[in-house]
């Protein structure tokens, strides 16, 4: 990979002076610089961007640290905004805020990261096997695909006219280019390189938007079936501290079924990362049987590194989130956290000495969390396929009180809330999803796919087990007065199915290799279980079982046990017999 | 470099002094400041620019005039670092304390420390010992992690702190940890307790000592830690140490931090801290971990008090966002008379998964461990339904949870100050502990695991 110094590259003409420095906030005079444009700072280039304009002074927010820089030194525009490049090498890469992998940046700089090093997101110098798909003649026009690059064993990279260009192919070619050797040229003579860039901060064009009505299946028994979430769709996760968000967002990354996961680590600790660094090469995706890592692109700003940087970290990531999905594939994107995000725009607001909002926060914190969660959607491409961008957003509040910008910001956005709750993880209930709380506007618009692949009364299924729950909610407050004995047969039956509900289908073990994932059937099959045994204990009960003796049967623990091993979903059908019988049993007994 | 003098003080305010300058002066610049007696503070520009410069004094204002003379001493903060710090005790500033030598520099390093790549980092997976069984039990430590003690006033924090210090190992290795301990406005008899600690136990001769009391300038407290942590990379990265970071007390560094953040008139977040607490405080707690290639560590171990034993307050809230799990210390267990008072409901430890096991610990850790923790949990909610409807209302295994609670706490939880448990040990006692529970009761535990441990059940 080529790596540079910054200042090797030729700069444009338009030179001014530092004039002040605060923190990661330079302010430059004698530049004429746009809105958003990078600039290189002081005598080793630091990259920044320019976010105000007062008169004759750019304000600047530095994605590297400006220790020891001095008024005086030289700002440099570039012309050019805050973009990332896009092309084949971006899958399995793991990368800082800005779009520079960590693992060149490791080469240059050894363990610590200093600065002023410059790095290429992509590989310019390997080569792919391009297939073309167009030939010459064929009118194309932007984001139409014209070839293919085999990147992964699972993932088949499109490359596609750039979306402002278009024309007639004069000329294109097959065979092994490096990403910024042209393999098409147009009529006009526009060149099309395997490579694009694309400003982080502009939306990328699509035809139209759809309305989903695909779940995305996570393989989570509570999120897949009582809140399910919409490929295209967006959701926010909230959660004080060791309520599970990082775990519920890396087993989302390691088993949901899209096809690409782009995965933030925005302002995070560096030890998770490195532990999704050292994991994800040796797992496999449950959908292809090939490693995880094959449809993984990574971002990892962790809290310590700049803050700029991690301000930028998620548009670089919903950027190339975008470009997967403009070659028609499902993309998850996953954000952890959106409130680091959001307090890199405090910390730079701050410095601008602009006037706060609620809690500290930019007045615009609330548009920027929707400007970013709109770029998720199902969405017809411009080459008129169907792709998707969905994005989980995981929130911090501080001491776990929503009522805070930030969550309440991206609660009026996604449409899914997946509120975890820290007594719940305190109790060691895992995933700490709180089935009160949580929401999900999803499943009218899903029902008919449910319906369609999985079982045509899968909604009423799913109705009477969320009843089930809400009823015991109910009752444990009268429990908690008077005892459970006190409690009529029929509610303490109800008090067991519902704990059934709870024990065996909402808890499930992350970090077990087999309960760890759950497909959508068995899902199902194993809430119709939990509906068989409430029904069969009534029927024992009415003919005179003892409740105690029903909901000791043998074969319910059996039952509930076997999920841990392999193939359950097979088997399930004659374990739920074999609990029938023995409950029909208990009440020939008495 | 050659440093001017100017006498070109305009304003001081709290610790701030702003100055007209003549030449460019760096972002982060040391300065030192002449008073008239001739006397000399030190400091740091904090914001810098062709008409005025900002710099925060570490010794404080006192005495300064706007007569003052100002030199740029034209670098950044660095410390001078080599083996010869073991052993040593430094000021707040770095200066030595005890009356040695200066130190002799191998090199001299930049106090803020740059982030470590994440991909150059090593995960953490070494299991240490500290003979506590709350903490090698329920919230183990592992080599290179971060594990505050989120403490109050009042409660004894500072014993818990030191016992590990004292006992923590890893299993079967004499290997010992260099301690470094920073003090940031701790009161002078807490600085003797722990220094007279260190030295009854000969562990001083194996630690670095950064101290900055209660009565030291408050806003040095802004760096001292660095300074600690500058010499604990030195010595795990260069000099293959492992290294114990105990760092006492954050909430007085925040405060030192909101200190400045309302001198410089910053926007205030919640509480009146400063928006940035979180990234300055995770440019502190990041500076734990392990790096390929390397065979030192850093393990920190931050101890806070929660303002009002409020877990919610700002400090608490984005210490325990940033470091991996915490150890909470209990008032209600510490007025019941029981030491350690460590309340492992929650308390958590992040990293603990990679480092329990039949490899490292033994195979009957982690489900002992749910298993006691889940009993315990329900046993205390007992104690709640209990006040209200008393023991009667109980059923067998009911009863049976809620004397358990009492038993984990005084068999369990209580042990003597320099009591050192292996994890042997303390797996054991869980096992005898849980006699006082039916075996049926016991749903975390598998079978083979009850056959293979349980006194009364195990097969010969």
């Amino acid at each position: 990979m080529e790596i540079k110094k910054y200042g090797s590259e030729k700069m444009s003409k338009n030179e001014g002076v530092i004039y002040r420095i605060s923190g990661p906030v330079v302010t430059a005079t004698g530049i004429e610089a746009r809105m958003y444009e990078v600039v290189r700072v002081g005598n080793e280039k630091l990259m920044g961007e320019v976010i105000e304009i007062h008169g004759d002074q750019s304000v600047i927010q530095v994605y590297e640290d400006t220790s020891g820089i001095r008024p005086g030194e030289p700002v440099l525009s570039t012309g050019q905004t805050l973009s990332v490049q896009l092309g084949p090498g971006l899958l399995t890469q793991i990368y800082d805020g800005i779009q520079r992998p960590l693992q060149t940046l490791e080469e240059v700089m050894g363990v610590f990261i200093t600065r002023g090093v410059d790095a290429d997101g992509l590989d310019l110098e390997k080569k792919w096997d391009f297939v073309a798909t167009a030939s010459k003649g064929d009118d194309v026009l932007g984001g139409q695909v014209i070839g293919t690059v085999q990147e992964t064993d699972t993932i088949t990279h499109k490359i596609m006219v750039p979306p402002k260009a278009s024309g007639k192919i004069k000329s294109i070619k097959s065979g092994d280019f490096n990403v910024t050797e042209t393999v098409c040229t147009l009529e006009d003579g526009t060149e099309i390189k395997m490579m694009q860039e694309w400003p982080v901060r502009h939306p990328r064009p699509f035809s139209q938007k759809y309305a989903p009505d695909t779940p995305l299946v996570t393989g989570m028994r509570i999120l897949d079936f009582l809140f399910p979430l919409a490929k295209g769709g967006a959701a926010g996760i909230p959660g004080p501290f060791g309520s599970g968000k990082t775990v519920t967002q890396q087993s989302l990354a390691k088993y949901s079924d899209a096809q690409l996961v782009v995965y933030i680590g925005c302002g995070e600790r560096g030890n998770e990362m490195t532990e999704v660094l050292d994991e994800f090469p040796h797992l496999i995706d449950p959908n292809t049987g090939k490693p995880l890592m094959n449809r993984t692109v990574m971002i990892a700003n962790t809290s310590n590194m700049p803050v700029a940087a991690r301000e930028a970290s998620v548009y670089t990531g919903i950027t190339i989130a975008e470009y997967f999905r403009d070659q028609g594939y499902d993309v998850a994107l996953m954000a952890d956290s959106t409130s680091r995000w959001a307090e890199a725009m405090r910390e730079i607001s701050s410095r601008l000495e602009e006037m706060p909002g609620e809690e500290g926060y930019p007045a615009y914190l609330s548009s920027r969390l929707a400007e970013f969660y709109e770029r998720a959607g199902r969405v017809e491409t411009l080459n008129g396929e169907d792709g998707s961008v969905t994005v989980i957003g995981a929130v911090s509040p501080p001491g776990g009180d929503i009522s805070e910008p930030v969550s309440q910001g991206t609660l009026r956005i996604v449409k899914v809330f997946w509120g975890l709750d820290a007594g719940l993880a305190r109790q060691r209930h895992f995933p700490a999803i709180n089935w009160l709380s949580s929401y999900s506007l999803y499943p009218q618009s899903l029902n008919q796919w449910f319906r369609d692949n999985i079982a045509s009364d899968f909604p009423e299924v799913r109705t009477q087990i969320s009843a089930l729950l809400k009823v015991e909610a109910e009752l444990q407050e009268i429990v908690q007065l008077v005892g459970s004995d006190a409690l009529p047969m029929d509610q303490q039956l109800t008090l067991e199915v519902a704990r059934m509900i709870r024990e065996y289908f909402l808890q499930q073990n992350g970090f077990d290799p087999i309960d760890a994932y759950s497909g959508v059937q068995q899902q199902y099959a194993m809430a119709q279980a939990i509906l068989t045994f409430q029904e069969e204990a009534k029927k024992a009960m009415a003919a005179g079982a003892r409740l105690q003796d029903v909901v000791n049967v043998q074969s319910r623990t059996e039952l509930m046990r076997a999920r841990f091993a392999e193939g359950y979903l097979d088997k399930i059908g004659g374990l739920v017999e074999a609990m029938v019988a023995e409950i029909a049993a208990t009440a020939e007994a008495n | 470099m050659t440093s001017k003098e100017y006498k070109t003080i305009t304003d001081i305010k709290g610790p701030l002094v702003f100055l007209e300058k003549t030449e460019p002066v760096a972002y982060g610049e040391i300065v030192s400041i002449r008073l008239s007696d001739g006397s000399e503070k030190n400091g740091q520009v904090l914001d810098t620019s062709d008409d005025m410069v900002v710099v925060q004094v570490f010794e404080g204002t006192e005495a300064i005039d706007r007569k003052a003379g100002v030199k740029f001493l034209g670098d950044v903060f660095k410390l001078p670092v080599s083996k010869g710090l073991i052993g040593r005790i430094l000021d707040g500033a770095g200066r030595p304390r005890d009356g040695g030598p200066e130190i002799i520099a191998d090199e001299n390093a930049d106090i803020i420390g740059a982030a470590i790549n994440p991909y150059s980092r090593q995960s953490p997976h070494d299991f240490i010992q500290t003979g506590v069984s709350a903490i090698d039990c329920c919230t183990t430590l592992v080599r290179g992690q971060k594990l505050p003690i989120f403490s109050a006033s009042g409660l004894p924090h500072n014993d818990i702190a030191l016992q590990i210090a004292r006992q923590a190992k890893l299993r079967d290795s004499d290997e010992e940890f260099i301690v470094v301990f920073c003090a940031m406005g701790i009161t002078a008899e807490e600085y003797n307790f722990f220094r007279s600690d260190l030295e009854r136990t000969g562990a001083l001769e194996n630690a670095a000592l950064f101290v900055n009391l209660a009565d030291d300038p408050a806003v040095e407290r802004l760096i001292t830690p660095r300074l600690a942590l500058t010499a604990a990379e030195y010595l795990a990265f260069e000099h293959d140490y492992h290294v114990l970071v105990i760092y006492t007390d954050m909430t007085n560094y925040c405060d030192s931090l909101r200190q400045i953040g309302a001198a410089r008139e910053e926007v205030p977040g919640r509480r009146g801290y400063p928006g940035y607490m979180y990234t300055d405080l995770a440019m502190l707690y990041e500076r734990a971990g392990i790096v390929k290639g390397k065979k030192g560590s850093i393990t920190q171990f931050p101890i806070l008090t929660m303002p009002g034993d409020d877990i919610t307050h700002p400090i608490p809230d984005l210490s325990g966002y940033i470091t991996e799990g915490q150890i909470v210390i209990s008032r209600e267990l510490h007025q019941a008379g029981i030491y350690p008072p460590i309340n492992v409901l929650p308390s958590l430890s992040r990293l603990m998964g990679s480092c329990i096991g039949e490899k490292t610990t033994r195979d009957d850790h982690k489900k002992v461990s749910d298993q006691m923790y889940a009993a315990y949990a329900q046993g205390r909610e007992l104690r709640g339904l209990v006040a209200i409807v008393g023991e009667d209302a109980l059923n067998e295994r009911d009863l049976q949870l809620l004397k358990f609670a009492d038993i984990f706490e005084d068999k369990f939880l209580r042990q003597d100050r320099d009591e050192d448990r292996t994890i042997d040990e303390t797996l054991n006692l869980c096992w005898e502990l849980m006699t006082n529970i039916d075996t049926k009761y016991l749903v975390r535990l598998d079978q083979e695991l009850i056959e293979k441990y349980h006194p009364e059940e195990k097969k010969a």
